[in-house]
């Protein structure tokens, strides 16, 4: 009938306190807190920009200060989501197998597109 | 995956109607979960009519004249009727309280009665609440000290002693804990607003000396971090009591250790 036969003493305490969970509370809160001023300043330079030609953002993405902001946008942007979608797989994925595989997969695709973000604006920074 | 439909043996039906007494002028209409593990069948929503003039103000007070005088069988917990216990917390009017502290005039028509949320039932409105007493005992709620023992009581001073108040005073009704929906998903690993609670009353008690392993043991993605401040705990407990400010309090803590 029933297959688990531990005591209910052993079933809460389970394997353990995994002594970790600080740091993804806290760099949440912090990514939360940077992305404000950065995605105002995204959102509004976007508005500011719109009827501008390919070589008008050509030229402000050229900007040093626009390029490190743009970068910091997507880089934290993409942390922020990873850290959010994890939680929300952790809360409602309860199969072992897909939890795992669907974590692991939102960290490689965060990765994935950080990095291939990153590559566009430096090279449409640097015009090459 | 978490659960958002009752599995089939948990749909709930229509049961019996109980008439009041011919010539009751003041009725109310009690809705009761029913279940029983005896007859394998599906549970079922008993409606009992009460004469109000006839029965105390308190919902408890209505559901032990039904035991007495309408029907034997319906099962629930009780002991005070007075908010000390506990042992009446069941879902009332899609709340979860204390059936001994709900006044029945606080509910606009019939009042729905059912056993407290996603916990499995012993019978009728008895929730087997075994899991969340053995997360009490996994938190080791005593106090801890390994310094010599005084040859007194242990000394606080009056603003160490007022940190506990607001913690103190939770029953262990699990009213809270049911109402979490992140209970609900992940309530085996999740320690729950009640239990999290109870942890921060040891963390914030000035005579205690296991802060440190106290925090470790809470530090864990689900344990402590499967909190969402949804609130619901905070809402529902019937002793007033703020658990979503225990866990933010703890969460505070973490921080505070590493930076």
């Amino acid at each position: 009938m029933n297959s688990d036969l531990r005591t209910p003493l052993a079933r809460a305490r389970g394997l353990g306190s995994a002594r970790e969970g600080v740091h993804h509370w806290w760099a949440q809160r912090l990514t939360a807190i940077a992305l404000i001023p950065l995605v105002v300043w995204f959102a509004i330079s976007l508005v500011m920009m719109s009827g501008a030609d390919y070589g008008a953002v050509r030229a402000w993405i050229g900007s040093p200060v626009v390029m490190v902001l743009l970068i910091l946008t997507i880089a934290i942007g993409l942390h922020h989501g990873q850290l959010g979608l994890q939680v929300v797989i952790e809360d409602y994925v309860h199969g072992d197998g897909s939890k795992l595989a669907l974590i692991v997969a939102v960290r490689f695709i965060a990765v994935l597109f950080g990095l291939a973000a990153v590559v566009a604006v430096l090279r449409i920074g640097f015009g090459s | 995956m978490a659960e958002f439909t009752l599995p089939a043996n948990s749909k709930v039906g229509v049961g019996e109607t109980y008439k009041a007494a011919a010539g009751a002028k003041n009725i109310k209409a009690f809705k009761v979960y029913r279940w029983t593990p005896d007859d394998g069948k599906n549970p079922s929503i008993d409606t009992y009519e009460v004469d109000m003039d006839q029965c105390g103000p308190m919902v408890l007070d209505a559901l032990i004249k039904i035991k007495n005088e309408i029907d034997s069988s319906l099962t629930f917990r009780r002991s005070c009727r007075e908010g000390v216990c506990g042992s009446c917390a069941m879902n009332i009017d899609g709340t979860n309280t204390l059936a001994c502290t709900k006044f029945i005039a606080d509910v606009k028509g019939d009042i729905k009665i059912y056993p407290l949320p996603h916990m499995p039932v012993v019978r009728d409105l008895v929730p087997d609440l075994t899991v969340p007493y053995a997360q009490l005992a996994a938190i080791e709620p005593w106090l801890k000290s390994t310094s010599q023992p005084p040859t007194r009581e242990r000394l606080q001073s009056h603003e160490e002693r007022a940190k506990l108040d607001g913690l103190w005073e939770c029953i262990l009704c699990f009213c809270c804990t049911t109402s979490c929906p992140s209970y609900w998903w992940t309530g085996e690993r999740y320690l729950g607003p009640a239990i999290l609670l109870q942890a921060y009353r040891w963390l914030a008690d000035s005579r205690d000396e296991a802060k440190g392993e106290r925090l470790d043991q809470l530090e864990d993605p689900f344990r402590l971090y499967r909190c969402h401040t949804i609130m619901n705990c905070t809402k529902t407990c019937p002793k007033s009591l703020n658990p979503a400010k225990a866990i933010a309090e703890i969460k505070k803590m973490m921080v505070e250790r590493t930076i």
